[in-house]
């Protein structure tokens, strides 16, 4: 393996595998009925009961 | 003392047992290494640990036959480590602060090293470094991660030992670097000076802490990890993974202090600023993002702005920061290409840098009479406004032509400071000061009047000491690219040396200003902490008293 098959290598296959990274990302973060845990997740810090759940 | 015979005896039996044999076989460690290494620094540092694991040995011993703690305290979270961790991070802020102030000095007045090799700025100035990001930042992000990842998984620590293993061993490896650094000892790499045995202590540290994460997580009593975790969890997995790979290199003996990197040339070149950039990714801002995403919420009152934006920032701060090492490489024997690769993904990293800071001002949105009132809150707005302004003047420095001018000047100690200053120690302070109430379980700092003078000092130690290195560094990067009309240098090096010293008395003088607010605040810590204690012996006594009063009017 020299050096040119190396970069050709990471120049194609680190933009697509970044890219559908980001795709899934995404999907993830704006998926509609993950809303309701996010809501949750962030309301649940500002609980003011300080002991841990048995 | 006191303290530490109660954290024993609140111990099980099989913890005081695992940690005496861990001291025990620490202690064998350090006296190995004082034999084989006896006459060099690496002998020295034997005695060290031999000398700190029998301290620990005789603190285990003293309480080692107290009763067996009972089981209440599985009903409560376990803060003890959480405390320890923020008063040592206080230490280790004045300690850093101090000999980073000095350092300071020290440019301004050469002589000021007294002729003494240990006090050379090239000893001096890593001592700084590492007291302040590792000692001081280290510390304040093992003390609150601890925090963080009980209250948002309702689960108490998987056991007592493990996090006191993390403090301990952490804080023996802040201590065997910098006293190293004072006896010459360094591998020459930026934020990974020391030597290899302290480099092999870290991984076994680290990855107890990873391990301690990961327990935890797995016993959650919520169902979604909020995203405070992941990025404390990002900030332990990669420092591990770029701690490792950095540091890969062969010792010259098992009875020395020296050793060789695996790597030379323009591979040691990439792989140290792979490093050095993403220590400033993963340690300096995921580590305290996370303390940001809980924390900032958690003081205002208010839950974070945007959840689904910190999650898209998270991941692209993670994936971008990977890439952007080699913009510290501009103009060098590195490929074009690679510098060209790091420069894209350092411009774009400011879209999710400033989703960051964006989500956490949103927040702040609607609560500005608590910021104005509140200078805990106060600290974590101006930490975000700073993570914005230093991010955006990151992407911008890693642009080839701009770095051209920015590159080996005080333009880049100015940036790192914005940060630093601005980003790193005004969101500890501010996360530091909402958790001492918290932790000790008083109603408020001892006084709200010093944290405002804190507040006052810090900002405005930071924006003098920004302020100084923007001029200085931008004079002289444009000195040292002034031709005459001969094609010849303008300025000699001199020159610009004469030209930086009242900017370096500015910043020394605006650092001093931050050390002073740093000692306020262990002052106003140690008064808070007085003041829980006396109140915890008034109610102890109240209580034996109270029997007493009762049984009175039956007489």
């Amino acid at each position: 393996m020299d050096h040119d098959t190396i970069v050709g290598f990471s120049k194609s296959w680190g933009l697509f595998y970044l890219i559908a990274m980001a795709i899934g990302v995404l999907v993830y973060a704006l998926w509609p009925s993950n809303r309701k845990r996010f809501k949750r997740a962030k309301n649940s810090i500002l609980d003011t009961d300080d002991r841990p759940r048995s | 003392m006191q303290v530490v015979a109660d954290v024993i005896a609140q111990f099980t039996g099989a913890e005081r047992r695992g940690a005496f044999f861990i001291a025990l076989a620490t202690a064998l460690l350090g006296l190995a290494m004082a034999v084989t290494g006896n006459g060099d620094s690496f002998g020295a540092h034997g005695a060290l640990v031999l000398a700190a694991s029998i301290i620990t040995i005789f603190c285990l011993i003293r309480s080692f036959d107290k009763p067996e703690p009972s089981s209440e305290r599985l009903q409560s979270y376990y803060d003890e480590p959480t405390k320890a961790g923020i008063v040592l991070a206080m230490a280790w802020a004045v300690l850093g602060l101090f000999v980073g102030d000095w350092v300071a000095w020290l440019l301004v007045y050469p002589d000021l090293t007294f002729d003494a090799a240990w006090a050379s700025f090239g000893r001096i100035r890593p001592v700084h470094t590492t007291g302040v990001i590792f000692g001081f930042g280290g510390n304040a992000l093992i003390a609150t991660s601890f925090y963080v990842l009980q209250r948002t998984t309702r689960a108490r620590l998987p056991d007592q030992l493990s996090p006191w293993f993390v403090l301990w061993g952490y804080n023996l490896f802040c201590v065997i670097a910098v006293t190293g650094y004072l006896m010459g000892v360094t591998q020459s790499k930026e934020y990974a000076e020391p030597e290899w045995y302290a480099d092999i202590w870290l991984v076994v540290v680290w990855v107890t802490y990873f391990a301690i994460y990961l327990r935890t997580l797995v016993r959650r009593k919520e169902p979604h990890i909020y995203v405070a975790n992941w990025y404390y969890m990002a900030f332990i997995l990669v420092v591990a993974i770029l701690h490792i790979v950095n540091n890969l290199a062969v010792p010259i003996s098992f009875g020395s202090a020296k050793s060789y990197s695996a790597f030379s040339g323009v591979q040691d070149a990439m792989t140290q600023w792979w490093y050095g950039h993403n220590a400033v990714a993963f340690f300096l801002t995921a580590g305290f993002l996370g303390m940001m995403y809980y924390y900032l919420p958690k003081r205002a009152g208010r839950p974070i702005y945007s959840y689904r934006m910190s999650i898209i920032s998270f991941w692209g701060i993670t994936f971008f920061y990977m890439w952007a090492g080699s913009h510290h490489l501009h103009y060098t024997a590195l490929p074009q290409w690679v510098q060209s690769l790091g420069m894209t993904f350092s411009v774009m990293l400011l879209v999710p840098s400033w989703a960051s800071a964006g989500n956490a001002l949103l927040t702040l949105n609607g609560a500005w009479d608590k910021v104005r009132d509140d200078a805990t809150l106060r600290f974590m707005m101006v930490a975000a406004v700073f993570y914005g302004l230093s991010t955006f003047e990151g992407s911008f420095m890693a642009i080839r032509s701009v770095n051209s001018l920015s590159h080996y000047t005080d333009w880049t100690i100015g940036h790192v400071h914005a940060g630093a200053l601005g980003w790193v120690a005004m969101i500890t302070f501010g996360a530091i000061y909402a958790s001492v109430p918290w932790l000790w379980k008083t109603r408020g700092m001892y006084s709200a009047r010093l944290v405002e003078a804190h507040f006052w000092l810090a900002v405005a130690g930071t924006v003098i000491y920004v302020f100084a290195m923007w001029n200085s560094g931008i004079i002289q990067g444009l000195m040292w690219r002034t031709y005459t009309e001969g094609g010849t240098l303008a300025y000699t090096f001199t020159d610009s040396l004469v030209a930086m010293r009242p900017y370096y008395m500015a910043r020394a003088i605006g650092g001093l200003f931050f050390l002073i607010g740093a000692l306020i605040g262990c002052y106003n810590i140690w008064m808070t902490i007085r003041m829980a204690r006396v109140s915890a012996t008034n109610t102890a006594a109240d209580l034996q008293d109270a029997p007493v009063a009762a049984l009175q009017p039956g007489e």
